[in-house]
This record gives C-alpha cells, sequence and structure tokens, in this order.
C-alpha cells in the first residue's frame, strides 16, 4: 500500500518546513542532553541526559521506531544536522551556488558496517558505566555530535550515520522488519533517467546522503528515510509503501559484516538482560568497574561470547547440511533468522527496565537538572515500577513470538540457499530459552 | 541567500542559543550545596557565610547516597539529602561566630568526615546582648580542668561477677551514708571502680557494692536523658561500636582495617567495645567526655565537641553506661 499516494502525506513529505521543526526541537532537545549531562546532577535516575537517552529514547526507538517505522528514528535524528548543514551550506533548499568542501569519497575498504559493528561494541563494553553517569553520557551525546560533523566536513555525504553510527548499525539490520519502506515504483523510470538527481541532487534537492541510489534499493538496511529522494526525483517514482513485517527478510543476507551485526545484537541483549537485569552482584561490578581487572575478563568474556561461543555453535550446527553453497556464504545467509529473535530480545529485554524505571521520566521532565525545580508537580514522585503485571506474560510472548517469526525466516532463508533450516531453529530455541531463563 | 533559508538559520540560531544558554544561566544562578560521601568530597562547598540575624537558605543535594544535615550545638531536626533531589533549609543564626554542619546518616566510613562549616558574621547590635569575649567566657571542659589525661589506660582491675543492679543498691545505699557520692561533680570525676573502691570501707560484699555504684550512676541520669543519650548514640556511634555497644557495627571490621594501626592492641584495632566491664567501669564521665569532645587522635572515631552541646554529652554518657548498669 503506497503511502505517498495519500496528497496530504505526499505534501507533508516534500515540504522542507516539517522535517526542518522536528529537526529544531530534535536538535535543541539533543544539546540539552548534553548539557544536562555535563552541568546536571551526576544521579543518572535524576538526570535528564540519562533518564530521556537511556529510558525514554530507546523505549521509544526499540518498541516503537524501528518494529515499526525502520529507520523512522534516522529520518528525525539530530545528529548528522549540524554538520550535513555546513557540508551543504543551506540548511533548506539547496543553494544557488555549492560551498567547496572536500567532500571526499569514504574510504572502499570501510563502506560496510564493521566500523559500525566495533562502535556499537565499544558502547556496550562500557555500557554499565554509560548508562549511569550523565557527565559520561554528555561527553559520548558531544563526540557523536562532533565526529559526525567532522566527517561532514572531510567525506561527502552522511559518512557517520552510514559507517560510523554505534545506533544506525543495528537500526538499519532491524529495519529490515519493519512494515515501512521507500522504494521506486517502476524500475524502468529510473533506468531511463537521466542524471539520477536521487543520487546526485538537483535544484529541489540534495543527492541521496545515504549514499544509496534508490533504483537499486531491496531492503531498507541503508535507506535513512531522509526523504530528499522524494524531493529530487522529477518523475514522481519513488514511494513509501506500507507492507508485511519482514519482507527484506525474504531475501537473505550475503553479508559477513550483517550476519556479525545480527550475532552482536542477539549476544548483547542476552548479555545485558543477565549483567542489569540479572541478580549477580559480581557480574554487575565487574561490568561497572571499567579499568579494573574484573571488568577486562568481563570484557574478554563479553566479546568472546559474541565472536566466538555463538558464531561457533552456530557454525557447528549448519556445518554438515548440505549445500552447494560454501560455509561462509551459509553462515551469512543463515544468520539472517537471527534480526527478528535480536530484535524481540531486545524488545523483551527493554520492556523490563523501561517499565522499570519508567516513572523517573515524569520526575526527570519535572526538574531535569536536578537544580529544584519542578516544572510539573512530579519533581518527588516516588519511583513505582510500572504495569508489573504484564511484564512477563508480555516478555514470553515477545520471545516465543521472535522464535516462531526466526523459524519461519530460517525456513524461507534455507530454502532459498537450499538447506536444511533445523540447525538454525535449533540455535534460535536454544538462546531463546537462555533468554527466558535471564528474564523470568 | 533566500530569505526563507536566512529566517531558518535565524531560527535554528535563536533555538540552539535558547537551549545553551537557559539551562547554563539557570544553573549558574542556584547554588547547590552538593553532598557526596568523604572519599569523593564531602560536602562541597564546605564553607558557607552568612549574617548573624539574617535567614539564610541553603539549597542542599546529594551527588550520591543519602545524606542529612544538621548544624552543631543548633536546636535543629536535621533534613534528608536525597540523591539528585533538592533540601531547601532556612536558618538563622542569633550569633556570629563559626558553626559546625555534619552528615547525619551513615553514608559511609568516613562518614564523620563530612563536615563544613558555617561562618556567621555581623554585628550583634541589633541582635541579643553578646556574649562576653570568648576566652573569658568559655569554661574549660571537665576533663581539663581535672587534668585527665585521656589517652592513658584506665581499665578497673576488678569488674563484677553479674550486670549490677541500680534497683538493688538503692536498697543498700539507703542505709549507706553515701551523698556526697551522688552529687554530679562527684559522679563526673569518679569512675565506677573509683566509687566501688571508695565503698571497701562498708560492709558491703563487692557484688552489693557494684550495685550502690549502678545506683549512684542512675541517680545521676534521667530516664528522658537516657532517652536522649540513646537516640543520639544509634543516630551517630552506632555504626562503628554497634547496637549494643559492643564494638561490632556495620563499618567495625572496615575501621579496624583501615584505623586498626592507630588504635589500642586492647581493641585488636575495633571500635571501643562500651559492653566491656574492664574498661568501663575504669573511665569515669569526664574522661568520656574528653574522648568524645576530642574524638580518637588517629582512629576512625570522629571529634563530636563542634557537633553537640555540653547537656548531650552528657546525656550520651549516661547512655553509654547503661551498657554496664542494669538501671530497671
Amino acid at each position: 500500500m503506497e503511502l505517498t499516494s495519500n496528497k496530504f502525506v505526499k505534501g507533508l513529505l516534500l515540504n522542507r518546513y516539517p522535517q526542518y521543526t522536528v529537526f529544531i526541537v530534535m536538535l535543541a532537545g539533543y544539546i540539552f542532553a548534553i548539557l544536562a549531562g555535563l552541568i546536571g546532577t551526576p544521579v543518572g535516575s535524576r538526570n535528564f541526559s540519562i533518564v530521556f537517552v537511556w529510558i525514554a529514547w530507546w523505549a521509544i526507538l526499540i518498541l516503537v521506531a524501528v518494529p515499526f517505522f525502520g529507520r523512522g528514528w534516522c529520518a528525525v535524528c539530530p545528529i548528522p544536522l549540524p554538520g550535513e548543514w555546513f557540508q551543504r551550506g543551506a540548511v533548506l533548499s539547496p543553494p544557488d551556488k555549492k560551498p567547496k568542501r572536500l567532500n571526499l569519497r569514504w574510504p572502499k575498504a570501510l563502506r560496510n558496517i564493521w566500523l559500525q559493528n566495533v562502535s556499537f561494541l565499544l558502547l556496550a563494553l562500557f555500557s554499565g558505566v554509560l548508562l549511569t553517569t550523565p557527565n559520561i553520557t554528555g561527553i559520548v551525546l558531544a563526540a557523536m555530535l562532533f565526529t559526525a560533523i567532522g566527517l561532514s566536513a572531510i567525506f561527502e555525504r552522511r559518512a557517520f550515520c552510514r559507517y560510523l553510527c554505534p545506533v544506525g548499525g543495528f537500526i538499519g539490520l532491524y529495519s529490515q522488519t519493519a512494515p515501512i519502506e521507500l522504494r521506486i515504483k517502476d524500475k524502468q523510470v529510473c533506468a531511463a533517467c537521466v542524471g539520477k538527481p536521487c543520487y546526485n541532487g538537483n535544484e529541489n534537492g540534495y543527492g541521496c546522503p545515504w549514499d544509496v541510489f534508490p533504483g537499486g534499493l531491496t531492503k531498507n538496511t541503508y535507506c535513512g528515510l531522509c526523504m530528499e529522494c522524494i524531493r529530487t526525483c522529477p518523475h514522481d517514482n519513488i514511494a513509501i509503501n506500507l507492507r508485511p513485517f519482514s519482507a527484506d527478510l525474504a531475501k537473505p543476507s550475503t553479508r559477513m559484516d550483517e550476519a556479525f551485526k545480527a550475532f552482536i545484537m542477539l549476544a548483547a541483549a542476552m548479555i545485558y538482560a543477565g549483567v542489569l537485569l540479572g541478580p549477580w552482584g559480581a557480574l554487575k561490578d565487574a561490568a561497572y568497574n571499567v579499568g579494573a581487572s574484573a571488568w577486562f575478563i568481563y570484557a574478554i568474556i563479553f566479546l568472546a561470547i559474541i565472536f566466538l561461543v555463538l558464531p561457533g555453535l552456530f557454525t557447528l550446527g549448519i556445518l554438515k547440511t548440505k549445500s552447494a553453497l560454501p560455509l561462509k556464504r551459509r553462515f551469512a545467509s543463515l544468520a539472517t533468522a537471527l534480526i527478528p529473535l535480536g530484535l524481540m530480545f531486545w524488545i523483551a529485554f527493554s520492556l523490563s527496565f523501561v517499565l522499570t524505571n519508567a516513572a523517573y521520566i515524569f520526575a526527570s521532565l519535572s526538574d531535569p537538572l536536578g537544580l529544584g525545580w519542578n516544572l510539573f508537580g512530579a519533581a518527588n514522585a516516588a519511583w513505582q515500577p510500572m504495569l508489573t503485571s504484564i511484564l512477563a506474560p508480555a516478555q514470553t510472548l515477545a520471545l516465543v513470538g521472535g522464535l516462531i517469526w526466526s523459524a519461519r525466516t530460517a525456513q524461507k532463508a534455507a530454502s532459498e540457499i537450499k538447506t536444511s533450516s533445523i540447525p538454525v531453529v535449533a540455535f534460535c530455541f536454544i538462546t531463546t530459552l537462555v533468554m527466558l531463563w535471564l528474564l523470568l | 541567500m533566500k530569505r526563507s533559508e536566512l529566517l531558518s538559520r535565524i531560527l535554528i540560531t535563536i533555538a540552539m542559543v535558547g537551549a545553551v544558554g537557559t539551562p547554563l544561566i539557570i544553573w549558574a544562578r542556584t547554588p547547590l550545596i552538593h553532598a557526596q560521601v568523604a572519599e569523593n568530597g564531602g560536602w562541597s562547598p564546605d564553607v558557607i557565610h552568612a549574617n548573624a540575624g539574617e535567614p539564610v537558605t541553603l539549597h542542599l543535594t546529594s551527588d550520591d547516597v543519602a545524606h542529612g544535615f544538621a548544624v552543631g550545638q543548633m536546636d535543629m531536626q536535621s533534613v534528608d539529602v536525597l540523591p539528585g533531589k533538592v533540601t531547601d533549609v532556612t536558618l538563622t543564626f542569633d550569633k556570629p561566630g563559626i558553626y559546625t554542619f555534619f552528615c547525619t546518616r551513615w553514608c559511609g566510613l568516613n562518614h564523620w568526615r563530612m563536615r563544613g562549616t558555617i561562618e556567621v558574621s555581623g554585628s550583634n547590635a541589633d541582635l541579643e546582648p553578646a556574649p562576653a569575649p570568648v576566652l573569658n567566657e568559655v569554661e574549660a571542659p571537665l576533663y581539663v580542668s581535672l587534668g585527665l589525661d585521656i589517652d592513658a589506660p584506665h581499665d578497673a582491675p576488678i569488674i563484677p561477677s553479674h550486670q549490677p543492679s541500680a534497683i538493688n543498691g538503692q536498697q543498700l545505699a539507703a542505709n549507706l551514708p553515701i551523698t556526697n557520692y551522688q552529687s554530679p561533680d562527684y559522679y563526673r570525676s569518679h569512675s565506677p571502680y573509683q566509687v566501688f573502691d571508695e565503698l571497701s570501707t562498708t560492709s558491703l560484699t563487692g557484688s552489693q557494692r557494684w550495685d550502690v555504684v549502678a545506683s549512684i550512676w542512675q541517680s545521676n541520669t534521667t530516664p528522658e536523658s537516657l532517652a536522649n543519650g540513646q537516640r543520639l548514640y544509634a543516630q551517630n556511634c552506632a555504626a562503628c561500636h554497634g547496637e549494643n555497644g559492643a564494638g561490632d557495627g556495620v563499618f567495625a571490621d572496615k575501621v579496624a582495617a583501615d584505623f586498626g594501626k592507630g588504635m589500642s592492641s586492647a581493641n585488636n584495632g575495633r571500635p571501643v567495645d562500651f559492653s566491656d566491664p574492664t574498661r568501663m567501669l575504669g573511665a569515669s564521665p569526664a574522661l568520656l567526655q574528653g574522648k568524645i569532645l576530642r574524638g580518637g587522635m588517629g582512629t576512625g572515631m570522629p571529634m563530636w565537641g563542634s557537633i553537640f552541646t555540653e547537656e548531650q554529652i552528657w546525656d550520651l554518657i549516661a547512655y553509654l553506661y547503661s551498657f554496664q548498669f542494669n538501671y530497671y
């Protein structure tokens, strides 16, 4: 179903002002979050930066934005804006005269999501401190903003979003499951199009900031839903469509960086469930005491689970299956089945701490810097977990649903490459059992 | 540049300046007093200035755990200072001087180091009659005027075989000429063992003499004083010395590990055991007053001279002896 066939929706996307308005609000909020982290109370549960970034934003992202809108967050993310405005020399439509910028091409060897895998792992390894310490959160948010500005000053398009953003990597991975997509309407129109303004830009808009040629889009992973191509396409050949969930997964990935992203996310959800929600004090201490010998052991185990244990078990499972394809290709393709499972793991995990900590959102709104304000009368509201009665059933539903979803995806992926899906389903089953044990 | 572009840039600039400037200005104009466990700096700032006779409002917040706030030797209820929340306290100081404020919650091993000062300045002209010059007015504490060496060993050579009973002692004392023993001056300047020793001229048995000593100690306190002493003890002493005075409070092990070298070997490096009769029955109230006022040099024992009033110290001492004597 084409959403852009609706005149109101189309008008909303073509007009720059609605998006611009959201951008201003998001950027102001982002900068306020940085400041709150740096000058506000160091008590995480009372600081806007921690509460809004790691509780409110995370809840919206993983429970709503990613599952239903794919890269919807990327469409309004404020991080690339200052750099992009500098790069473009404008904040609205393209200027009459292009500014002189370096606009270098991103190095070919790095045109993958390995750097995003690394940046996510770095944040994940330090998450014990990052998620609880406002000034660290403030510094990381500022570092992301300035890195994006720096990369925009050197490289063309949104190099930070496409290749480095620790969040963008997994949003892209899971956006394949979302029931929304940006696609072309007619391939022939794109093939015949002169100048490819969707990629190169024209007077109506900029060339794809995500370095994607929309005519070749087959999955959501690298489309940031910035809507520039809708503005630049002279043939009205770009559409936003509603579609069934996980439509992109019908065609399994062949890339190892994406396969490992699936493992990283799956394993990280399990480790977080153990560290942040589990009853093991020593494990928590190890994760929180960055730099201590216990933390190094934790980091080694963390990385070993992600890069050795889970991929190793997965490989052992598929090793003996009959297939004409090499093991590496089978590994990459079958790992596609882990995408819905990983997403549901994250949803189940996030439900737990979001419902537990949501009460802090109201207190933090009333006194975002911990200065004694009471803007909305909730500054002294007592902490109380929310909807605890539905938590366990909801988590179970998410995990079991994820398992079924992954099993179905595994069948399709295995069928596509003509091999057995049983080892993958078994792997998903075992990991789901572990996650159930960790959460319930 | 197009007009729309210019307006957009202006709007962005306004929004960003607002997002940065507004919180910065408000933050700079909100002087908070931050509390952190002593290991991380204690109170910040730890010196506050005020004017005598003028109300001063303090905005207190904790950056880590729950703390409490009170001003020593001042009639005020302590207030909680909770993590990330701001507690406002308004104080009015009648007299110029230097006041000590302190944490009233056991926030960590070095809790007692969480102290700061409020320097109250101003003329007394509009206030209450000024006190006489400080040096002439202040009386030396009793332990000083008695010339006690509060660090000298003071063990009782003889201790009772069971806890002395004040009730029994009252009946026995009724027939004894011991009125002078019951005066506050005598009580404060003598240890229980000294009184026990002086009672050796009577026909009482050792056990009976200890009962009489208990009754003398009881006669120098009141249920209200004991209750006040108990409250002070629970609030300020129990974490190290233990709820029952046995030197086994929740911080006792950590104190022994951190300050053990500075402690007398009799304690094995642990906080003093008030349930130990050898130690307690050899100590006079004046000697205990000295230890409380000054603190234990080189040990984890804080000095309480700037915190407790004299009356509070005597109440606390009376309560300490209740670990030895059965008053009721």
